[in-house]
């Protein structure tokens, strides 16, 4: 399993063509405190760069970008009770949705840990 | 000028620490061809407020004030008797003069007024959950269809034919934008077009709206449309544009309506030519995040103590901007308290009260407007306002009615102009404010223009 | 000049300090707090003497009401005494000054209530036959009449029940317009400072939103509008004063610029009050504006509405407006031109907007208004208003950032950033610090375009000892959060309620009470 990051600062891990997406703790550090999370239905077919998923907090609605086309195949559906997730465990149990991917070769523009750091570190 | 307080003196020490010549000086931006270098052309200048009052006094005779005569108009807007109290509370200062509360620590006064209007729509329409308000019974019903489309992902609206007629207009004008389709009908005399409703409803229908009572006055059950909505995954709007009616017949929500809008005119907000009026919406909790208009929600303070905010904002366009839910950016707050205010007085006791007299007044008028020779009642059930048919075309029976000093209905000529099948219909509405004398003068006159 | 107030409450004094402030009731002096209805209320309590209803039989067709409607009732004393402790914890401009940027928070005069009022404009009904509302009438028809040529536009479209739903009706106007030129142009563009309703509305419309750049200045970016022209787009929709409170000296040009290429110009009359009777925007060249009768024409806000928002259209976009409108016929008489008679009056409208005319009550009110002040007294509102403006930008800008304080004089309202507060602290708190300073906050965090933005509209029904107070009020809460006064983080501290959450309101949604429906 790998793991991506988009310059929106999304997060995605992929295993063959299976990933699973997320906002980064930065992005969560952001947007404060979050209190509702939009989750895409399964079965939508989603292309790079779609916005299937919406990230709320008291002042702002964040849309969240796909890092890769495929099909939604399921949401995390803990968050509806407990958005807060988002905040504490935005990398791990705070996952937004699993998304079967359609063309691999998108993730060649996504960066690596290193190479997102590095980016943040610039903002 | 009474209403601005800045003295010649005052404007001078204040040119001087703006470091500014003149007052011109300060419209700098303003490109010099289009600067007036004096008042506006073509209009009079200040008057005193004695010139102004007897301007507006003149005016105001020329109208014939709903409770200076015998009055029986409804379709929409209803006259009922509003305690002196309401008008009072609502001129508080604080209340009158006060902005949307954004700033909830100096605004918990609106807030908890919101808190619990809301309570008292969700209540009265059998809701789970209610807005803080919108502009009207038409507007919240257009943006009932909007909600429809938002959550059933369809397009296609189907319009009772006992919709209000501005309802129905209101909403073609919206649907020519947003490419909703409406199928829409007007209304059948010889029953409503619930056969209609149901038949119409397919795989791509978004909702069904129905007005409840009509606009011919007539009640219905709404349970067998509601499961027909629901098994084929559209949404039913109920329309209420009389809410004193929930005091004496069962609640949409109850009968199984998905969103209820409605008017809320009847309750403390009085006539006033067709507005400032108060739309109510509500709704079931798991839709929302998809309801339009402002929301206020209970929580606590930074020490405990419970108090209320405008929350669930991200709907709105302030926030979401073209994605937002709607582009209604106020309520109708003022209106909203006086409901509110109204409703509490009220009570569900004398809520009920009231819709019992409503009801009683309206079957007494109904059976002596119908021992006239030529007069018809077109629905046998109804609260307090039901259609006749007339010997002859209402729309000129109005005038000579009003002719003789009796605001006698509002003729269905007016609200369907052209349609001959309905011209004959006088919509007569009876409420708590009709004295026995004014029902001998509507008696006296009709038979008297029928002669 | 004044000191910041030491005598209050503050975080290190711990909770025990303000244990002699607890009392049995919860109030505190004048300061009285109130349950909800639902608690104090029964549901065998009337407030309301009805009359027993007379014997008849029911023709409700067996829907009689059985399940409990779950609504109390209180008695009138009860009733006025729950609303009048709780009109106590709201601020309102009758209590004092209320600076809130693009809402033109103005005195309310009271005989615009009393006219209001008078039974022949409040006991009318909407659908009255003709020849008995024709005192209603008149007052729509000279409403119109001061609205067409205050703006120098062609007409006005009165029933637009608020500013959004006005520009929702102008942008419809343009599409119909459009439409009517078989052209499906798709694009509005919109200056990045623009309100949220902006887009909304355009969205609405089924048109996509552009941003346009602002320049240095502040102001709309020409040469980059003009850049982005074309067969595709619509319009801009622009707000001058724009939302920065400065004048687009360029208007007439973008005006210029937008015709030749096709598209119509949308002016977003929030702040009219800048400019009425000074500045008609139809020698700008605009082509659709709403004017919201709530702010400049000082109508009450009411806590949030109800508004109004009369359309004022060019000869480009008449043809186009909704239904009903008033017309005055050869006779001198007046009607109303609704759906029956639109194909021979206004047969390209594109329809109705509200059910009835628009909001009458707001009509009296703000032509009761406008007949106050005449066509003089109008241009001596908006010359206060952008004094005083400008008096409260030069009297604070040597304490708080102001952004466009370099480019000249503001117009009605004087924008302030959250540049230079203290580590941490942010206009959010110096909101909640000016709360128990006794004054409502001034606009903040709007508009978008600048950090922290403090938006401060006067008015001209401000006195300049109520500026001067102000003025020294936000000084030092300003000082305060340079400063970085831990207290300031904590503010209010003097409101009914401390600050309040906003999160959890948020995330766990009660927004009914849930307690017992009685009966």
């Amino acid at each position: 399993m790998t793991r991506y990051f988009t310059q929106d600062h999304e997060w995605i891990d992929v295993d063959g063509t299976s990933g699973v997406v997320g906002i980064t703790d930065y992005a969560q550090s952001q947007l404060g405190d979050i209190t509702y999370v939009d989750l895409p239905a399964a079965g939508t077919a989603v292309k790079k760069g779609d916005a299937p998923c919406v990230v709320d907090s008291v002042k702002a609605a964040s849309d969240v970008y796909s890092p890769v086309s495929g099909t939604i195949t399921a949401a995390n559906d803990a968050l509806g009770d407990a958005p807060e997730t988002v905040n504490t465990d935005p990398e791990e149990g705070g996952w937004l949705f699993r998304i079967d991917l359609s063309d691999v070769s998108e993730l060649g523009g996504l960066m690596d840990q290193a190479a997102y750091d590095a980016y943040v570190a610039e903002l | 000028m009474r209403y601005l307080p800045l003295t010649p003196d005052d404007r001078g020490e204040m040119l001087a620490v703006i470091g500014a010549g003149t007052i011109d000086d300060l419209f700098v931006d303003v490109p010099a061809e289009a600067r007036l270098s004096g008042p506006v052309p073509g209009l009079p200048l200040r008057q005193t407020e004695m010139a102004v009052e007897r301007h507006f006094s003149n005016l105001a005779r020329k109208n014939k004030a709903a409770s200076d005569h015998p009055f029986f108009l409804g379709a929409g807007a209803y006259k009922h008797h509003v305690p002196a109290s309401v008008d009072h509370l609502i001129q508080r200062g604080e209340f009158l003069t006060a902005y949307t509360p954004y700033q909830a620590e100096a605004s918990q006064g609106t807030l908890q007024v919101l808190f619990e209007f809301q309570t008292q729509v969700a209540r009265l329409f059998g809701c789970d959950v209610a807005n803080a308000s919108m502009y009207d019974g038409s507007t919240a019903c257009w943006e009932a269809i909007g909600m429809a489309g938002r959550v059933t992902r369809r397009k296609k609206a189907v319009l009772s034919g006992g919709l209000h007629p501005h309802y129905v207009s209101v909403a073609k004008t919206m649907a020519r934008f947003t490419g909703d389709t409406l199928d829409t009908a007007t209304p059948e005399l010889g029953g409503t077009d619930m056969d209609r409703l149901l038949g119409a409803i397919d795989a791509e229908t978004s909702c069904v709206v129905v007005q409840y009572p009509d606009v011919l006055g007539r009640i219905e059950d709404l349970s067998p449309l509601a499961a027909a909505c629901q098994a084929a995954g559209a949404l039913l709007i109920a329309v209420v544009t009389e809410p004193v009616a929930l005091g004496a017949i069962k609640s949409p929500g109850e009968m199984g309506a998905d969103i209820v809008v409605g008017e809320g005119q009847s309750l403390g907000v009085g006539l006033q030519f067709g507005g400032p009026y108060v739309g109510l919406f509500a709704t079931r909790d798991k839709y929302v995040r998809q309801m339009p208009g402002r929301l206020c929600g209970e929580t606590v303070d930074a020490t405990g103590k419970r108090g209320y905010v405008l929350t669930l904002s991200t709907r709105e366009q302030h926030i979401r901007r073209e994605k937002a839910t709607s582009n209604i950016c106020t309520n109708s707050g003022l209106c909203a308290l006086a409901f509110s205010i109204h409703m509490t007085l009220l009570g569900g006791r004398g809520l009920r009260d009231l819709a019992a007299l409503n009801h009683a007044r309206a079957v007494q008028v109904a059976d002596r407007l119908t021992a006239i020779p030529g007069v018809t009642l077109v629905n046998d059930s109804f609260f307090n306002e039901f259609t006749v048919m007339l010997p002859k075309p209402a729309r000129a029976v109005v005038h000579e009615l009003a002719a003789k000093g009796v605001l006698g209905g509002v003729s269905l000529g007016r609200l369907y102009p052209g349609d001959a099948a309905l011209e004959n219909g006088l919509v007569v509405a009876v409420t708590e404010v009709v004295s026995d004398g004014d029902i001998a003068a509507l008696e006296a006159a009709l038979k008297e223009v029928l002669a | 000049m004044n000191a910041p107030n030491t005598a209050g409450w503050r975080p290190e004094m711990g909770e025990g300090h303000i244990a002699h402030d607890e009392t049995f009731t919860g109030n505190r002096a004048l300061m009285l707090e109130e349950r909800l209805i639902f608690e104090i209320g029964d549901t065998s309590t009337t407030g309301v003497d009805i009359d027993p209803a007379p014997a008849a039989a029911s023709r409700l067709g067996g829907l009689a009401r059985a399940e409990a409607i779950g609504l109390p009732g209180l008695s009138e004393p009860e009733t006025v005494r729950h609303y009048t402790r709780l009109s106590r914890q709201n601020y309102g401009i009758d209590l004092g000054f209320f600076p809130l940027g693009s809402c033109t928070m103005k005195h309310n005069p009271r005989l615009n209530e009393a006219v209001a009022r008078m039974k022949g404009f409040k006991d009318v009904h909407p659908l009255q036959p003709r020849e008995t509302v024709q005192g209603a009438l008149a007052v729509i028809d000279e409403l119109a009449y001061w609205l067409v040529t205050l703006t120098g536009m062609d007409s006005v479209a009165m029933s637009p029940k608020a500013g959004a739903h006005g520009e929702l009706c102008g942008i419809l106007a343009i599409k119909a317009a459009l439409e009517a030129r078989g052209e499906d142009r798709k694009v509005i563009l919109v200056p990045e400072s623009a309100h949220g309703t902006n887009p909304a509305t355009a969205a609405f419309a089924g048109f996509s939103v552009e941003n346009i750049p602002a320049t240095e200045a502040g102001r709309v970016d020409l040469a980059a509008l003009k850049a982005r022209l074309g067969p595709d787009v619509a319009g801009v929709m622009i707000t001058n004063p724009n939302t920065c409170g400065l004048f687009e000296p360029d208007l007439k040009a973008i005006s210029d610029a937008v015709h030749a290429a096709g598209g119509y110009v949308y002016c977003d009359g929030a702040n009219f009050n800048a400019i009425v009777g000074k500045v008609r925007p139809g020698d700008l060249g605009v082509d659709a504006m709403h004017i919201n009768l709530h702010k400049t024409f000082s109508t009450p806000h009411g806590g949030g509405g109800p508004g109004s928002g009369p359309v004022v259209l060019s000869a480009a976009l008449s043809p186009f407006a909704p239904l009903p409108y008033v017309k005055r016929e050869a006779d001198g008489s007046l009607r109303l031109v609704e759906e029956e008679t639109a194909a021979e009056d206004q047969p390209d409208s594109f329809g109705r907007m509200v059910a009835f005319h628009g909001q009458m009550g707001m009509f009296t009110r703000a032509l009761a208004y406008i007949l106050s002040h005449g066509a003089d007294g109008l241009q001596q509102v908006a010359e206060d208003a952008v004094l005083n403006a400008n008096y409260v930008l030069r009297s604070l800008e040597g304490v708080l950032d102001a952004p466009f304080g370099h480019s000249g004089p503001c117009m009605h309202e004087a924008l302030f950033t959250d540049d230079g507060f203290a580590e941490g602290f942010s206009t959010l708190d110096v909101a909640k610090g000016l709360i128990d300073e006794g004054f409502h906050p001034m606009t903040v965090y709007f508009p978008l375009v600048v950090h922290g933005a403090m938006l401060v509209e006067p008015t001209e029904t401000e006195s300049k000892a109520a500026l001067d107070q102000f003025i020294g009020a936000l000084r030092s809460v300003a000082l305060r959060a340079k400063r970085g006064d831990p207290a300031l983080k904590t503010a209010p501290h003097f409101a009914p309620r401390r600050r309040l959450d906003e999160t959890l309101a948020a995330r766990k949604p009660v927004l009914a009470w849930k307690g017992d429906r009685g009966e």
